[in-house]
């Protein structure tokens, strides 16, 4: 019996092996770069953008691309490659800190479904299944115009509509990992409860919990966009990509290069983070342990 | 019937009553969450105060906030669903008109999506690591990675500007003229199916790499079968299972997407009807569809969770 | 089709045999005539709309797209033509009283209604009544000088006034005098707006919501001859993108209210013609100076100084150019430039920096900081951009709130702002742009302006009946307000159409509707 082609030394700890999986799947590995290219430019924005942000120009009003104008300019004579660098920082965000709030808020609640089960589980599990019944840019709508239109809003807006996820993945996870010989070991002992919770399961639920965020990263820069086409995200001057479409859908005949740089920026960094969950999932395949 | 099976019916059955319960609650929330006052922008522009008196005692606005619910809650129940104060129209009219059209664009997208969503993800299992398993991920990923009214907007100036093969917008009904139906149907269905697609694809490439190590495919290689055959015949057939079911599940995924989709192609369906009345706050209609769609949904789930009992052996009593 | 087959059930319905042979061979002619007129005749106009109509009940409508729908479905009693004038078209002519408190009209002869029903004077009275006593009409404050209606024979009627009320024949040439069957009003109180019977040139035939409205030529009009389609269908496309491809791909035939952005990409396409004419609306900022505590709070709202400085850090032209790619005209009062009413002592202020920077410091403020609530339409957000950027100059922090146009309109209404980005799509009588804007606790007054001698020379402009006189009282309003600038006026944009070049006889209205009197393909 041969063993399966990605096989790695079964002396390294999981951790080790599966990190050297990970290495292993080019796509994951393309998808990382992209992402921290991405990354890198948000940072330094200030240093590498050759104009300001939000520095109108009466005379250079929807220019096409050119040498003063690398991506040419907007409706209002913005240098567009400038708010793309700027821009990547308002989506980058909204996938970052949608995700951290979704997981704050989302993993706890899991957790406590999972550990406690009975009335609470079933409390908690059909609250879950009622907001996974209404669509998510609903919700995320309906929250962010309640909040107020800005980027910081439609994070939290975005952030709660996906809690739902991972409310059921950390439950499920719990549920399989309770049941395991270490946890028993440990209430044996006589560990308090939150202890068990937080030291023993909590730690073995997180693989999957990670693909997830990921994946829920790319959903959440896509719903920034969208709710930013809808008028509810980031505010004007300030550049976010999904705002730049949803002004550039009006220009998308005579002014194509307004679209086409923020959306083929949205596409790679989604793309790039679907790769990396995409390898993550790989890596960390509970066959392979 | 077991009784195992009997039980485990019930217990579906019974939580769906919570589920609603809860889903009711959510939806008039956010309802009542969202600011501004309904009448003013019910009046339109003239604002004359009398209307919008008019319409706060229409509306029962001065009431207590569980008095609203109960308002509402006890239409539901004697099934009325309340009308549109913007067109006048009764909210179940207004489903009954649109529920074909969303129905026909996520039978559709569904359609798209298994007939890309599946063959990638069958490929890149099989031809795990390679250039193919690459490409088919890419493809499949696409989908996913797009947000979708932007590439409604582009195949509208590609498709209906530029060649002017398809129509740019707009409904046609199939039982009047089915070709410019579909005609018109096919970018939005391809749009939302999209996205299905890269989750179809996922699904089908692991359950199809769990099954190919199993042990019963093992034995059907050693037997001699060719290649082919022991993908479609053996594979294939029990990764289904997982697959169908979460098609079911997609559902929400669709309802979601095509909000978005449908404003971009003007499709009346379901999607534009909900956002609209969500900025025009014709409270009645938001509550109304939301609550539609969502039972459909949990409805939908408890089947594709009956399926998957049903036919996966080792769950039965 | 539809009046064909009604009258072809209600011949067959009586017995063949029991008529003469006349009778029978007219029948037949008749008959045949029909189905060649029906055979040659068969053609649909297909409309674009930039929104989705509401109501389609002249009483309850309130948005501005379903006037176009109006304009097709149901007659009124009179209507404006391009210069705004007064003309004939259920009513043919009009007389004040002696005491300029009731007006007499004269009915057109031979108008039926959709469902057949006679249009008369008992019509007219019964329409007034229920536009003013209808719960939820819409109409009612439009009416409100108008106390009772009275028959006088079959085809006069004169509307009592409680004083003298010069608009009143602009508001009848809109949504208040629109006439519809009292037999079909009172059959269906509360649903009459989904199935409208009027008296225009089209009858209503299906609507789905958010997707199309289907109307079909009514037979019996009293202008048929100038009707030369069958089916008029308007589809509501609200994305303006999406809208010209359709025009482009050939499924519509005329679009509304197209970007100004695609006129260009339009004009070198000569498939297709454009039509374009100023609003009689405006787009403006309004400042709150009154409406509420935080006027106090806010040195714009405090200070005329700090308003006069604003309004002079403005290019007009400039804003008309960069936002709207010069498709408005320049204004500064609730009237275009080139309207007759238009007060021509107080003409567009230039830009001057200097000016403003000085007028700043006069006031003792520096680098006042103030949040312009701009709704989500991509006009008003290029507007408020422009705007942002050029007052930078002279020194003002403003700051952008896009805020979703419901909730802009409760904030507008509690004056929880400091200044408004806000268009009025206008009416006919400069009396619409304005007194439900100056007077003192009117409904659209959102900058919480009061002043006594101003709701005086309002109502004075109101009940004069004579233009010149009016005049002198809109050229006194515009001295008085430009000291205070409640609201700073910016443009009148200009309404565009686009169309197939086949399409001839559109008619160029400022107030923005589609008449299809006269439309030809």
């Amino acid at each position: 019996m041969s063993s399966p082609p990605d096989a790695v030394p079964r002396e390294l700890s999981p951790g080790r092996r599966a990190m050297l999986r990970l290495v292993r799947r080019r796509g994951a590995m393309l998808g990382l770069a992209i992402v921290l290219f991405f990354i890198a430019i948000a940072l330094f924005a200030p240093l590498i953008a050759p104009y300001d942000p939000v520095q109108t120009s009466w005379t250079a009003v929807r220019k096409a691309p050119s040498a003063a104008y690398w991506f040419g300019t907007d409706e209002i004579g913005r240098d567009v490659l400038s708010r793309v660098i700027w821009g990547a920082r308002a989506s980058l965000m909204a996938g970052l800190v949608s995700v951290c709030i979704s997981m704050a808020m989302g993993v706890p609640i899991g957790l406590l479904a999972g550990y406690m089960g009975g009335w609470v589980d079933g409390l908690i599990s059909r609250f879950t299944d009622a907001m996974l019944a209404v669509p998510f840019l609903i919700l995320a709508i309906a929250l962010a115009a309640f909040l107020g239109p800005s980027l910081t809003n439609a994070m939290v807006a975005i952030g709660v509509s996906a809690m739902p996820v991972f409310i059921r993945l950390t439950r499920a996870q719990v549920l399989s990992v309770k049941v395991e010989d270490y946890v028993e070991a440990a209430r044996a002992v006589g560990n308090p409860h939150w202890r068990i919770a937080l030291r023993h399961i909590l730690p073995n639920t997180l693989p999957p919990l990670i693909v997830q965020a990921t994946l829920t990263i790319a959903t959440a820069i896509i719903a920034e966009a969208s709710l930013s086409f809808l008028g509810l995200g980031q505010q004007p001057p300030a550049p976010s990509w999904g705002s730049m479409l949803n002004t550039a859908k009006d220009y998308v005949d005579n002014a194509p290069w307004m679209a086409i740089w923020p959306g083929l920026s949205i596409f790679l960094l989604v793309l790039s983070f679907n790769l990396l969950g995409d390898g993550l999932r790989d890596a960390l395949d509970p066959r392979h342990k | 019937m077991g009784n195992t099976k009997r039980q485990f019916l019930l217990k579906r059955l019974a939580a769906i009553v919570p589920t609603i319960f809860f889903v009711t609650l959510i939806i008039f929330g956010l309802q009542q969450l969202l600011p501004g006052d309904p009448a003013v922008v019910l009046a339109g522009e003239d604002q004359d105060p009398t209307v919008i008196a008019y319409l706060h005692k229409k509306m029962h606005l001065d009431e207590p906030l569980p008095m609203r619910y109960a308002y509402w809650v006890g239409g539901v129940l004697k099934g009325d669903l309340g009308d549109s104060l913007r067109i006048q129209q009764p909210v179940s009219a207004l489903i009954a008109q649109k529920l074909p059209v969303t129905i026909e664009l996520a039978a559709l997208a569904m359609l798209i999506a298994l007939a890309i969503g599946i063959p990638a993800g069958i490929v890149s299992a099989v031809a795990k690591n390679t250039a193919w398993d690459y490409a088919a991920n890419l493809f499949a990923l696409w989908g996913l990675s797009t947000p979708n009214f932007w590439l409604g907007i582009l195949m509208i100036m590609l498709f209906s500007v530029s060649l002017g093969w398809l129509p740019a917008s707009g409904y046609v009904s199939p039982f009047e003229d089915l070709k410019a139906n579909l005609a018109a149907m096919i970018m939005p269905a391809f749009v939302l199916g999209n996205a299905i697609a890269a989750v179809l694809m996922r699904h089908t490439r692991s359950a199809m790499l769990q099954v190919l190590n199993a042990d019963y495919v093992r034995t059907a290689r050693a037997k001699g079968l060719d290649e082919r055959s022991v993908i479609l015949k053996h594979a294939l057939r029990n990764a289904l299972t997982p697959i169908i079911t979460l098609g079911a599940l997609e559902f929400g995924t669709l309802l979601s997407g095509a909000v978005l989709t449908e404003q971009v192609f003007s499709i009346p369906g379901f999607g534009k009807l909900i956002v609209d009345a969500v900025f025009n706050r014709d409270y009645a209609v938001v509550q109304g569809v939301v609550l539609f769609t969502a039972s459909v949904y949990i409805v939908l789930n408890l089947l594709a969770d009956l399926a998957y009992f049903y036919v996966n052996p080792r769950l039965r009593g | 089709m539809r009046t064909f087959s009604l009258f072809r059930r209600s011949l067959f319905q009586r017995s063949w045999f029991k008529r003469s042979l006349f009778q029978r061979l007219g029948t037949v002619l008749v008959l045949a005539a029909t189905l060649c007129a029906a055979g040659a005749h068969a053609q649909t106009l297909r409309i674009g709309l930039a929104e989705d109509p509401d109501v389609l009940d002249p009483t309850l409508a309130r948005s501005f797209v379903g006037r176009i729908v109006f304009a097709s479905l149901c007659d009124k009693l009179f209507d404006i033509d391009e210069k705004l004038n007064i003309v004939p078209q259920l009513a043919t002519s009009y007389q004040w009283t002696p005491d300029n408190k009731g007006l007499i009209l004269k009915l057109r002869s031979g108008v039926t209604f959709h469902d057949g029903e006679k249009f008369d004077a008992a019509a007219v009275k019964f329409n007034i009544e229920r536009h003013k006593n209808l719960p939820g009409s819409n109409r009612r404050g439009e009416l409100s000088p108008v106390t009772t209606v009275d028959v006088i024979d079959p085809l006069t009627v004169r509307i009592n006034l409680s004083a003298p009320f010069a608009p009143l024949l602009s508001v009848l040439a809109d949504r208040a005098g629109m006439m519809v069957s009292p037999k079909a009003a009172q059959a269906n109180p509360g649903t009459f707006g989904n199935n409208p019977v009027c008296s225009g040139p089209f009858r209503f035939t299906e609507r789905v919501a958010q997707d199309h409205i289907a109307l079909s030529r009514y037979a019996n009009y009293w202008n048929k001859d100038a009707i030369h389609f069958d089916k008029i269908i308007f589809v509501p496309i609200p994305d303006g993108t999406v809208r010209l491809a359709n025009l482009r791909s050939g499924q519509l035939d005329l679009i509304e209210r197209v970007a100004p952005s695609d006129i260009a990409g339009l004009k070198s396409d000569d498939r297709f013609k454009i039509a374009r004419t100023t609003e009689i609306g405006y787009e403006g900022i309004t400042i709150n100076l009154g409406k509420s505590d935080l006027a106090q709070k806010n040195p714009l709202g405090r200070d005329p100084r700090v308003r006069e400085a604003f309004e002079l850090s403005l290019d007009r032209q400039g804003i008309v150019q960069v936002a709207m790619d010069g498709e408005a005209d320049p204004g500064n009062q609730w009237v275009s430039p080139s309207n007759p009413y238009y007060a021509k002592n107080v003409p567009i202020p230039q830009r001057n920096i200097a000016r403003a920077k000085a007028l700043l410091k006069e006031a003792g403020v520096t680098n006042p900081t103030f949040t312009l609530m701009t709704p989500t339409t991509s006009d008003a957000q290029r507007t408020a951009q422009v705007v942002q950027a050029m007052a930078k100059e002279a020194g003002f922090n403003v700051k952008i709130l896009s805020t979703e146009f419901a909730t802009s309109l409760t904030l507008a209404d509690q004056g929880q702002f400091d200044a408004y980005v806000l268009n009025w799509s206008g009416r006919a009588d400069p009396d619409g742009n304005l007194f439900s804007f100056y007077g003192c606790k009117q409904p659209l007054n959102y900058s919480g302006y009061c002043k006594p001698e101003l709701d005086d020379l309002l109502n004075h402009s109101r009940s004069a009946l004579d233009p010149a006189e009016r005049q002198k009282y809109f050229n006194q309003i515009a001295a008085l307000t430009v000291q205070d600038r409640p609201i700073v006026y910016l443009f009148h944009r200009h309404w565009l159409w686009a169309y197939n070049k086949k399409l001839t006889g559109l008619r160029v209205v400022p107030d923005g509707l589609i008449r299809v009197q006269g439309l030809k393909m």
